[in-house]
Protein backbone atom coordinates (compact mmCIF):
# COMPACT_ATOMS: atom_id res chain seq x y z
CA UNK A 1 0.00 0.00 0.00
CA UNK A 2 0.57 3.31 -0.44
CA UNK A 3 0.08 6.25 1.99
CA UNK A 4 -1.18 9.36 0.41
CA UNK A 5 -3.14 12.14 1.22
CA UNK A 6 -6.46 13.61 -0.44
CA UNK A 7 -7.85 17.17 0.23
CA UNK A 8 -5.89 17.13 3.43
CA UNK A 9 -7.07 13.28 4.49
CA UNK A 10 -4.59 10.68 4.70
CA UNK A 11 -5.61 7.80 3.21
CA UNK A 12 -4.22 3.88 1.67
CA UNK A 13 -4.09 3.00 -1.75
CA UNK A 14 -2.29 -0.25 -3.74
CA UNK A 15 0.87 0.24 -5.32
CA UNK A 16 1.07 1.68 -8.87
CA UNK A 17 -1.94 3.06 -8.39
CA UNK A 18 -2.70 5.89 -11.51
CA UNK A 19 -4.89 8.85 -11.26
CA UNK A 20 -7.69 7.59 -13.14
CA UNK A 21 -7.86 4.44 -11.33
CA UNK A 22 -8.12 6.52 -7.53
CA UNK A 23 -10.59 8.91 -9.25
CA UNK A 24 -12.43 5.58 -10.16
CA UNK A 25 -12.04 4.63 -6.45
CA UNK A 26 -14.05 7.67 -5.31
CA UNK A 27 -16.69 7.71 -8.24
CA UNK A 28 -15.18 10.84 -9.51
CA UNK A 29 -16.18 12.36 -12.59
CA UNK A 30 -12.98 13.25 -14.09
CA UNK A 31 -14.17 16.05 -16.30
CA UNK A 32 -15.57 17.40 -13.30
CA UNK A 33 -12.72 18.16 -11.36
CA UNK A 34 -8.80 19.67 -11.32
CA UNK A 35 -6.26 17.95 -9.81
CA UNK A 36 -2.91 19.11 -8.25
CA UNK A 37 -0.32 16.53 -7.67
CA UNK A 38 2.63 17.52 -4.59
CA UNK A 39 1.43 21.37 -5.77
CA UNK A 40 1.79 21.58 -9.43
CA UNK A 41 -1.82 20.76 -11.89
CA UNK A 42 -1.57 17.67 -13.60
CA UNK A 43 -3.10 17.81 -16.89
CA UNK A 44 -5.75 15.71 -17.97
CA UNK A 45 -4.05 13.89 -20.35
CA UNK A 46 -1.85 12.36 -17.63
CA UNK A 47 -4.35 10.53 -15.78
CA UNK A 48 -3.83 7.54 -16.87
CA UNK A 49 -0.20 7.01 -17.10
CA UNK A 50 0.63 8.76 -13.65
CA UNK A 51 1.36 6.67 -10.72
CA UNK A 52 0.61 7.61 -7.26
CA UNK A 53 3.55 7.16 -5.17
CA UNK A 54 3.75 7.50 -0.66
CA UNK A 55 3.47 10.53 0.52
CA UNK A 56 2.19 12.22 -2.71
CA UNK A 57 -0.09 15.29 -1.69
CA UNK A 58 -3.26 15.54 -3.95
CA UNK A 59 -5.96 17.89 -4.34
CA UNK A 60 -8.92 17.50 -6.22
CA UNK A 61 -11.42 20.69 -6.61
CA UNK A 62 -14.22 21.14 -8.34
CA UNK A 63 -16.82 23.86 -9.06
CA UNK A 64 -19.81 25.05 -5.98
CA UNK A 65 -21.82 27.79 -5.59
CA UNK A 66 -20.32 30.96 -4.67
CA UNK A 67 -20.33 34.22 -5.04
CA UNK B 1 -32.97 51.21 -33.11
CA UNK B 2 -29.20 49.82 -32.37
CA UNK B 3 -29.09 46.62 -30.58
CA UNK B 4 -28.03 47.07 -27.52
CA UNK B 5 -25.13 44.52 -27.01
CA UNK B 6 -23.59 43.70 -24.10
CA UNK B 7 -19.99 42.31 -24.26
CA UNK B 8 -17.01 41.15 -22.08
CA UNK B 9 -13.76 40.73 -24.52
CA UNK B 10 -15.31 39.23 -26.85
CA UNK B 11 -18.10 37.02 -25.41
CA UNK B 12 -21.58 38.61 -25.87
CA UNK B 13 -23.79 38.16 -23.43
CA UNK B 14 -27.81 38.42 -23.20
CA UNK B 15 -28.27 39.36 -19.58
CA UNK B 16 -26.30 42.26 -18.00
CA UNK B 17 -27.58 40.58 -14.64
CA UNK B 18 -24.55 37.99 -13.64
CA UNK B 19 -25.78 35.95 -10.63
CA UNK B 20 -23.81 34.46 -7.97
CA UNK B 21 -24.69 31.11 -6.89
CA UNK B 22 -23.63 30.60 -2.93
CA UNK B 23 -25.97 31.26 -0.18
CA UNK B 24 -28.69 29.16 -1.61
CA UNK B 25 -30.77 26.82 0.60
CA UNK B 26 -30.71 23.87 -1.90
CA UNK B 27 -28.96 23.11 -5.53
CA UNK B 28 -32.42 23.17 -7.18
CA UNK B 29 -32.91 26.42 -5.84
CA UNK B 30 -30.11 28.03 -6.81
CA UNK B 31 -30.73 26.03 -10.55
CA UNK B 32 -34.55 27.83 -10.37
CA UNK B 33 -33.08 31.23 -9.67
CA UNK B 34 -30.79 31.21 -12.02
CA UNK B 35 -33.41 30.20 -14.64
CA UNK B 36 -36.13 33.29 -13.27
CA UNK B 37 -33.34 35.36 -13.09
CA UNK B 38 -32.51 35.41 -17.04
CA UNK B 39 -28.89 35.51 -16.19
CA UNK B 40 -26.46 33.89 -18.55
CA UNK B 41 -23.56 33.65 -16.89
CA UNK B 42 -23.12 32.77 -13.32
CA UNK B 43 -20.36 33.23 -10.89
CA UNK B 44 -19.24 29.82 -9.22
CA UNK B 45 -15.79 28.98 -6.33
CA UNK B 46 -13.57 26.50 -6.55
CA UNK B 47 -12.97 24.00 -3.54
CA UNK B 48 -12.22 20.71 -2.39
CA UNK B 49 -13.69 17.99 -3.33
CA UNK B 50 -15.30 15.49 -0.48
CA UNK B 51 -13.84 12.52 -0.86
CA UNK B 52 -15.76 10.39 2.00
CA UNK B 53 -19.19 11.91 0.58
CA UNK B 54 -19.46 10.23 -2.60
CA UNK B 55 -23.54 11.03 -4.03
CA UNK B 56 -22.90 14.60 -2.55
CA UNK B 57 -24.58 16.48 -5.60
CA UNK B 58 -22.78 18.61 -7.92
CA UNK B 59 -23.39 22.35 -9.12
CA UNK B 60 -22.55 20.94 -12.60
CA UNK B 61 -25.45 18.42 -12.71
CA UNK B 62 -28.03 21.45 -11.82
CA UNK B 63 -26.62 23.87 -13.72
CA UNK B 64 -25.11 23.39 -16.85
CA UNK B 65 -21.81 25.02 -17.74
CA UNK B 66 -22.66 23.99 -21.52
CA UNK B 67 -25.75 26.22 -21.47
CA UNK B 68 -24.95 28.99 -18.50
CA UNK B 69 -20.97 30.31 -18.61
CA UNK B 70 -19.61 29.53 -15.38
CA UNK B 71 -17.12 32.61 -13.88
CA UNK B 72 -14.80 30.82 -11.65
CA UNK B 73 -14.21 33.10 -8.90
CA UNK B 74 -11.67 33.51 -6.10
CA UNK B 75 -13.85 34.00 -3.17
CA UNK B 76 -12.22 33.70 0.10
CA UNK B 77 -8.65 34.32 -1.45
CA UNK B 78 -6.67 36.63 0.49
CA UNK B 79 -3.19 36.87 -1.28
CA UNK B 80 -1.85 36.48 -4.80
CA UNK B 81 -0.68 32.87 -4.85
CA UNK B 82 -4.03 31.54 -3.80
CA UNK B 83 -6.29 33.51 -6.15
CA UNK B 84 -3.92 32.12 -8.81
CA UNK B 85 -3.73 28.86 -7.54
CA UNK B 86 -7.61 28.77 -7.83
CA UNK B 87 -8.28 30.21 -11.19
CA UNK B 88 -5.34 28.25 -12.44
CA UNK B 89 -7.00 25.15 -11.02
CA UNK B 90 -10.47 26.37 -11.94
CA UNK B 91 -9.00 26.49 -16.14
CA UNK B 92 -8.08 23.31 -15.80
CA UNK B 93 -11.56 21.41 -15.03
CA UNK B 94 -13.08 22.81 -18.33
CA UNK B 95 -10.88 25.26 -19.89
CA UNK B 96 -12.09 28.62 -18.35
CA UNK B 97 -10.28 31.85 -19.21
CA UNK B 98 -13.04 34.13 -18.52
CA UNK B 99 -12.86 34.57 -14.65
CA UNK B 100 -13.20 37.17 -12.11
CA UNK B 101 -10.63 37.83 -9.88
CA UNK B 102 -11.49 38.62 -6.19
CA UNK B 103 -8.67 39.20 -3.47
CA UNK B 104 -9.76 40.10 0.41
CA UNK B 105 -7.95 42.63 2.68
CA UNK B 106 -9.73 42.40 5.36
CA UNK B 107 -12.14 39.40 7.04
CA UNK B 108 -14.35 42.41 8.48
CA UNK B 109 -15.09 43.97 5.59
CA UNK B 110 -14.23 41.78 2.81
CA UNK B 111 -12.65 45.05 1.40
CA UNK B 112 -10.53 44.01 -1.65
CA UNK B 113 -6.66 44.48 -1.42
CA UNK B 114 -5.78 46.34 -4.10
CA UNK B 115 -2.18 45.83 -4.19
CA UNK B 116 -2.61 42.23 -4.42
CA UNK B 117 -5.39 42.56 -6.67
CA UNK B 118 -2.88 44.78 -9.15
CA UNK B 119 -0.86 42.46 -9.00
CA UNK B 120 -1.87 39.16 -9.59
CA UNK B 121 -4.54 40.88 -12.66
CA UNK B 122 -1.17 41.48 -14.32
CA UNK B 123 -0.06 37.99 -13.56
CA UNK B 124 -3.44 36.56 -15.05
CA UNK B 125 -3.60 38.40 -18.11
CA UNK B 126 -0.18 37.41 -19.25
CA UNK B 127 -1.07 34.16 -18.80
CA UNK B 128 -4.20 34.77 -21.23
CA UNK B 129 -6.96 34.58 -19.04
CA UNK B 130 -9.82 37.13 -19.29
CA UNK B 131 -10.11 38.92 -15.43
CA UNK B 132 -13.29 40.66 -14.41
CA UNK B 133 -11.93 42.29 -10.95
CA UNK B 134 -13.35 43.01 -7.90
CA UNK B 135 -12.32 46.36 -6.99
CA UNK B 136 -12.72 49.17 -4.51
CA UNK B 137 -15.17 51.82 -5.91
CA UNK B 138 -11.83 54.50 -6.45
CA UNK B 139 -11.08 56.02 -9.84
CA UNK B 140 -7.61 55.44 -9.46
CA UNK B 141 -7.56 52.11 -9.00
CA UNK B 142 -10.44 51.38 -11.27
CA UNK B 143 -8.12 52.98 -13.69
CA UNK B 144 -4.76 51.60 -13.34
CA UNK B 145 -6.85 47.90 -13.46
CA UNK B 146 -7.95 48.81 -17.21
CA UNK B 147 -4.69 49.66 -18.42
CA UNK B 148 -3.15 46.03 -17.61
CA UNK B 149 -5.56 44.79 -19.45
CA UNK B 150 -8.75 43.55 -17.23
CA UNK B 151 -11.79 43.01 -19.19
CA UNK B 152 -14.30 44.28 -16.97
CA UNK B 153 -14.17 46.46 -13.74
CA UNK B 154 -16.47 45.25 -10.81
CA UNK B 155 -16.29 48.14 -8.09
CA UNK B 156 -18.02 47.25 -4.84
CA UNK B 157 -21.30 49.40 -4.36
CA UNK B 158 -21.35 48.59 -0.61
CA UNK B 159 -19.31 45.78 1.25
CA UNK B 160 -20.36 41.76 -0.03
CA UNK B 161 -23.32 40.46 1.73
CA UNK B 162 -24.22 43.98 3.31
CA UNK B 163 -27.51 44.64 0.98
CA UNK B 164 -26.65 48.34 1.58
CA UNK B 165 -27.23 49.27 -2.03
CA UNK B 166 -24.48 52.31 -3.63
CA UNK B 167 -22.93 54.11 -1.23
CA UNK B 168 -20.59 56.09 -2.94
CA UNK B 169 -22.64 57.31 -6.23
CA UNK B 170 -20.14 60.00 -7.37
CA UNK B 171 -16.84 57.37 -7.50
CA UNK B 172 -19.30 54.85 -9.68
CA UNK B 173 -19.80 57.34 -11.79
CA UNK B 174 -16.56 58.82 -12.25
CA UNK B 175 -15.26 54.88 -13.31
CA UNK B 176 -18.06 54.58 -15.54
CA UNK B 177 -17.42 57.61 -17.37
CA UNK B 178 -13.42 56.97 -17.79
CA UNK B 179 -13.95 53.24 -18.40
CA UNK B 180 -13.82 51.89 -21.56
CA UNK B 181 -14.17 48.29 -20.63
CA UNK B 182 -17.29 47.02 -18.62
CA UNK B 183 -18.10 48.21 -15.51
CA UNK B 184 -20.24 45.82 -13.65
CA UNK B 185 -21.34 46.52 -9.77
CA UNK B 186 -20.43 43.58 -7.87
CA UNK B 187 -21.38 43.24 -3.98
CA UNK B 188 -23.00 45.31 -1.43
CA UNK B 189 -26.60 45.84 -3.65
CA UNK B 190 -29.34 44.91 -1.55
CA UNK B 191 -32.66 44.82 -3.82
CA UNK B 192 -33.67 45.06 -7.13
CA UNK B 193 -34.42 48.93 -6.92
CA UNK B 194 -30.29 49.34 -6.11
CA UNK B 195 -29.83 47.32 -9.73
CA UNK B 196 -32.38 49.85 -11.34
CA UNK B 197 -30.63 52.31 -9.91
CA UNK B 198 -26.85 50.87 -10.75
CA UNK B 199 -28.32 50.54 -14.26
CA UNK B 200 -29.58 53.61 -14.60
CA UNK B 201 -26.35 55.12 -13.82
CA UNK B 202 -24.95 53.83 -16.90
CA UNK B 203 -23.23 50.47 -15.18
CA UNK B 204 -23.15 47.94 -18.41
CA UNK B 205 -24.64 45.21 -15.33
CA UNK B 206 -24.66 44.09 -12.02
CA UNK B 207 -23.89 40.98 -10.22
CA UNK B 208 -26.32 39.70 -7.51
CA UNK B 209 -25.92 37.03 -5.03
CA UNK B 210 -26.88 37.95 -1.64
CA UNK B 211 -29.97 40.06 -2.35
CA UNK B 212 -31.34 36.89 -3.99
CA UNK B 213 -30.62 34.14 -1.96
CA UNK B 214 -31.22 35.36 0.68
CA UNK B 215 -34.66 36.91 0.03
CA UNK B 216 -37.72 35.08 1.15
CA UNK B 217 -38.98 34.08 -2.09
CA UNK B 218 -35.29 34.03 -4.06
CA UNK B 219 -36.60 32.69 -7.59
CA UNK B 220 -39.32 35.12 -7.43
CA UNK B 221 -36.71 37.74 -6.21
CA UNK B 222 -34.36 36.68 -9.24
CA UNK B 223 -37.22 37.70 -11.64
CA UNK B 224 -37.28 40.69 -9.67
CA UNK B 225 -34.09 41.61 -10.51
CA UNK B 226 -34.14 41.16 -14.60
CA UNK B 227 -36.96 43.33 -15.03
CA UNK B 228 -34.59 45.98 -12.75
CA UNK B 229 -32.05 45.47 -14.64
CA UNK B 230 -33.88 45.38 -18.02
CA UNK B 231 -35.66 48.71 -16.89
CA UNK B 232 -32.37 50.39 -15.45
CA UNK B 233 -30.70 49.94 -18.72
CA UNK B 234 -33.53 51.26 -21.00
CA UNK B 235 -34.28 54.20 -18.88
CA UNK B 236 -30.33 54.92 -19.43
CA UNK B 237 -30.32 54.47 -22.75
CA UNK B 238 -33.47 56.66 -23.04
CA UNK B 239 -32.05 59.69 -21.17
CA UNK B 240 -34.34 60.95 -18.26
CA UNK B 241 -35.51 64.50 -18.41
CA UNK B 242 -34.17 67.33 -16.71
CA UNK B 243 -34.98 67.74 -13.07
CA UNK B 244 -36.53 71.27 -11.96
CA UNK B 245 -37.41 72.67 -9.21
CA UNK B 246 -40.69 74.18 -9.38
CA UNK B 247 -43.41 72.25 -10.84
CA UNK B 248 -44.68 71.92 -14.74
CA UNK B 249 -48.64 70.91 -15.17
CA UNK B 250 -48.86 67.84 -16.81
CA UNK B 251 -52.19 68.95 -18.79
CA UNK B 252 -52.49 71.85 -20.57
CA UNK B 253 -53.23 74.78 -19.24
CA UNK B 254 -55.53 75.96 -22.01
CA UNK B 255 -59.25 76.09 -22.94
CA UNK B 256 -60.00 74.87 -18.98
CA UNK B 257 -63.80 74.46 -18.38
CA UNK B 258 -63.71 77.20 -16.04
Amino acid sequence: MAKIQINGKKVAIKQNFSILEMLKKYKINRKKVAIELNGKILPQNQYNKKKLNNNDIIEIVQFIGGG
Amino acid sequence: MNRDIFKIDKKILKSRLIVGTGKYKSLNETAQAIKSSGADMVTVAVRRVNISDKRKPLLMDYVNPKKINYLPNTAGCFNSNDALRTLRLAREIGGWKMVKLEILGDKKTLYPDMIETLKTTKVLVKEGFKVLVYCTDDPLHAKKLEDIGASAIMPLAAPIGSGLGIHNKLNISLIIKQSKVPVIIDAGIGTASDATIAMEMGCDGVLINSAIALAKKPVQMAEAFKYAVISGRKSFLSGRMKKNNIASASSPEKDLIS
